[in-house]
């Protein structure tokens, strides 16, 4: 390990705590939860994917997948892929430096949780005219 | 002489460089259409019955097009996890521990998924 013997004495910056809640601060960790919560969520999809191996399974998993516990499941999976999405586009455009004078930064962070809501729900109704 | 950063530069707490980096925006650029179809395919197949999903996933574009899609996220699901463990976990056995974690993990998602595709659309 390399110690540190030089240890310049500087003030250190202050805590998360007493800083205020951003917009930007929000969907940044907002970022991390969601890909944190689709990393673990794949499981389910996994789940799904082994159930169509037989009909029986699969009658059963529609079963939960239609109580408004699974539908709310199914929507938010789906709404964490979308928003993961939009966050992650909006590094990429990062990663180029535009995008990140005040004003753009927060127009950006706004434009992911409001376009994502959007999406996952014109997503759903798209899904829902074409089964009918 | 070899200064500290010098023993460090371009390596960072995986001691493989900007490597992982790279991946975690390839594989974000490959995720955008994958996951858009990927969640496209979620809501027009959710609820259906066993026939319809069996028959959408034997189509050959289509259970390619998911196999790409689980290629890319549990690829990109792996590096993401990693940079998150060496963000908070600064225990180096631990952190070794987990990050072989995440890759057993990773993996396994991956070969599962793409094993329940393959078993569906040669309708085994
Ligand atoms: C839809 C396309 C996707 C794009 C464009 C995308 C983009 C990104 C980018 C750019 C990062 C790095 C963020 C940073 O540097 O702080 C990231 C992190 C991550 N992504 Fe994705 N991603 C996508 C889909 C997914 C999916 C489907 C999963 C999981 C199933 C996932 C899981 C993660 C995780 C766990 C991280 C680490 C979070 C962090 O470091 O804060 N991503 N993603």
């Amino acid at each position: 390990m390399i110690e540190h013997k030089t240890r310049v004495e500087r003030p250190l910056s202050p805590h998360l705590q007493i800083y205020r809640l951003t917009i930007t601060m929000a969907m940044s960790i907002v970022h991390r939860i969601v890909g944190s919560a689709l990393y673990f969520g794949m499981l389910l999809f996994v789940w799904w994917l082994f159930a169509a191996g037989n009909a029986r399974d699969f009658d059963r998993i529609n079963g939960w997948i239609g109580t408004w516990f699974g539908q709310l499941i199914l929507f938010g999976f789906t709404w964490a892929l979308l928003h993961h999405m939009l966050g992650g586009i909006r590094h990429l455009i990062w990663d180029t430096t535009r995008g990140l004078e005040p004003g753009e930064r927060e127009m950006l962070a706004w434009a992911t949780l409001i376009g994502s809501v959007t999406l996952t729900v014109i997503v759903w109704i798209v899904a829902f005219m074409m089964r009918s | 002489m070899r200064t500290p950063l010098n023993r460090v530069r371009g390596l960072g707490p995986a001691h493989s460089g900007t490597g992982h980096f790279w991946l975690q925006r390839l594989t974000a650029i490959a995720n955008i259409p994958l996951v858009i179809y990927f969640v496209f395919l979620i809501a027009t197949l959710a609820g259906r019955s066993h026939a319809t999903v069996t028959a959408t996933l034997g189509e050959p574009v289509v259970a390619l097009l998911l196999l790409a899609a689980i290629l890319s996220i549990t690829m990109h699901m792996r590096v993401g996890m990693q940079v998150i463990i060496e963000d908070y976990i600064h225990d180096e056995g631990l952190k070794i521990t987990l990050v072989v974690l995440n890759t057993f993990f990773t993996v396994g998602v991956g070969l599962s998924a793409a094993f329940a595709v393959f078993r569906i659309s040669l309708g085994l």
